[in-house]
């Protein structure tokens, strides 16, 4: 059964619709990643399956249970990573987590117990006293870690878990993330790192304007939109014309983008061979999300 | 509508949690300032003041300063306090991840409204009592009013945060709405003083009954009007509360 099932979900406000027919299904255990660029509705969606927000249309399921019915009980499975601090500033670290648990119903002893074990996951033990303000950036994400794995969730939502952390806490949370997959612990990412999104989710869904536009994995979705590797040509003023008659004469998937014309889906490497007499600055390199993202939501800023 | 659960407490025992590490920074409002506003106006104004209803205007004033620093404290509480942690630190959307309801955020910020209220009159009883300003043993019942009135208040206070478009929103509350119905309600002159006009405005704003009642439970002197003075804060306070319900899932799940 899916663990959270989501159909032809709906959020306007006023004008916008920011989430339009959205329907999905998150299996047990599995990593599914959420995609988008700005304004895509990762965020809306993610506020809904969480009851933080009304659909305005559609239905959401988890564990085969209405949420609008049984919301209380299926908040209790999960543990949200909010993409903003909404730390309590008037605590202290260890009292965060304390007062996290409490909304849980989590006995005294236990909370502590469980607080301390969190920080330690995190490498935040030394500062259980510490006032909020005191931590870095960085500390403050490991922290909103720490706290939605205080009820031990069955499913964890995370909206940009990485977002403003150097690198090695990037690969600390990477890390933390791929074990507690090992423990059986759904994951919802939202993110717009396609690194991310390559290295921990088993499924990717691509979304623009509040529309999934593609699902795969994300070696899947390389593979259909993209192709394994491509060729990129650097685009010389007067060669324009020239390459893009060249291609077309070959009948190949091709987009000029700023510059730079990509080749997909094409045996890149034989490609490169065949074009080498023609003295063009050109280079296959390995596909990745990123390319598919571009080829799905466009290059143009949206806002 | 949707009705809180038991699990309010939590908001509570989070409000008290943060209140107890900060009460020495907010200190200032809730405790020094009604002591100061008791003797400025008790010993200084009141020497021009006589005797008013058979009192010294000290006595008087007790139970107005009293009712009025309730309203205050549920008011503050449940306008910018509630405000500031539902737009700013967006706590709620925090706890709103949690089995915790909007309805069982908006009663735990009421009641903990209501208890911010309560450590008020408490406050100022004490001083009152260590002055020998409290004539009657029923004043041990103006903690109970203090607390129907800060749910009254902490819930009109909410049903403004549920409309308020931003925090500056509240000058508006405190100016045209708190400040003139302190003056009206009867807490720092009788009043029957007014003409007759704005005897009837004061007759129907919040502040008035709970005035009555707690001068009527210090000074021990009792009539038959207070029933409907109690009646009127009941009402009040339940009517808010559940349009505060309401309205607060509105503004913040919808």
């Amino acid at each position: 059964m899916a663990v959270i099932k989501v159909q032809k979900l709906t959020k306007n406000f006023k004008d916008l619709v920011a989430v339009d027919r959205v329907s999905l299904e998150i299996e047990e255990g599995e990593c599914f990643g959420l995609l988008g660029p700005n304004g895509a509705g990762k965020t809306t969606l993610v506020h809904m399956i969480t009851a933080v927000s009304l659909p305005t249309d559609g239905d959401i399921w988890v564990l085969g249970k209405d949420l609008r019915k049984y919301p209380r009980r299926i908040k209790a499975m999960f543990g949200v990573v909010p993409q903003i601090d909404n730390l309590d500033a008037e605590l202290t670290v260890l009292q965060n987590l304390t007062t996290f648990a409490r909304y849980f119903d989590i006995a005294k002893d236990e909370a502590r117990r469980r607080s301390m074990a969190a920080l330690n996951l995190f490498r935040l033990e030394g500062k259980s006293g510490s006032r909020i303000k005191e931590l870095s950036g960085g500390m403050k994400r490991r922290l909103l870690l720490a706290r939605g794995l205080i009820n031990n969730p069955r499913v964890l939502i995370l909206d940009e878990p990485t977002i403003g952390l150097d690198p090695q806490s990037k690969y600390l949370v990477w890390q933390k993330l791929r074990e507690l997959k090992g423990q059986g612990v759904t994951q919802l990412l939202c993110t717009q790192n396609m690194d991310e999104a390559a290295v921990l989710c088993d499924r990717v869904a691509i979304m623009h304007r509040g529309r999934v536009l593609a699902l795969d994995s994300p070696k899947g979705l390389v593979e259909r939109y993209v192709g394994p590797k491509l060729l990129e040509i650097e685009v010389g003023a007067d060669q324009r014309d020239s390459i893009n008659q060249e291609l077309q004469s070959r009948g190949l998937d091709f987009e000029d983008a700023a510059g730079t014309i990509q080749v997909f889906h094409c045996d890149a490497d034989r490609l490169a061979q065949e074009l080498e007499g023609l003295s063009w600055n050109l280079w296959p390199r390995l596909a990745t999300l990123e390319d598919v993202f571009f080829r799905l939501t466009g290059r143009a800023l949206v806002e | 509508m949707r009705l809180p659960s038991w699990r309010f407490i939590r908001m509570w025992q989070r409000n008290r949690d943060v209140f107890l590490r900060l009460w020495r920074s907010i200190a200032p409002g809730f405790i020094f300032e009604p002591i100061i506003l008791l003797l400025a106006l008790g010993l200084g104004f009141g020497h021009f003041m006589g005797v008013i209803d058979g009192q010294d205007y000290i006595y008087f004033i007790v139970p107005g300063v009293i009712a009025s620093y309730v309203m205050t404290s549920a008011t503050f509480e449940c306008t910018y306090g509630a405000f500031f942690r539902m737009e700013y630190r967006r706590t709620y959307d925090s706890i709103l991840a949690t089995p915790l309801n909007i309805e069982d955020v908006v009663a735990g910020e009421i009641f903990w409204g209501a208890t911010r209220s309560l450590v008020t009159a408490t406050i100022i009883l004490v001083v009152a009592a260590l002055f020998q300003l409290l004539p009657s043993p029923w004043v041990l019942l103006v903690p109970v009013v203090a607390v129907l009135e800060g749910v009254m208040f902490a819930s009109i206070g909410m049903v403004f945060v549920s409309l308020a478009p931003s925090i500056y929103s509240f000058n508006y509350y405190f100016t045209l709405f708190i400040a003139p119905i302190t003056f009206f309600s009867g807490a720092f002159f009788p009043l029957d003083s007014f003409p007759e006009a704005v005897q009837v405005v004061s007759s129907i704003v919040p502040l008035t009954p709970a005035v009555e009642l707690i001068r009527a439970l210090v000074q021990g002197e009792f009539h038959p009007g207070l029933l409907l003075s109690l009646a009127y804060i009941v009402l009040l306070a339940g009517l808010f509360f559940f349009i505060s319900m309401v309205a607060m899932r509105r503004r913040v799940i919808d």
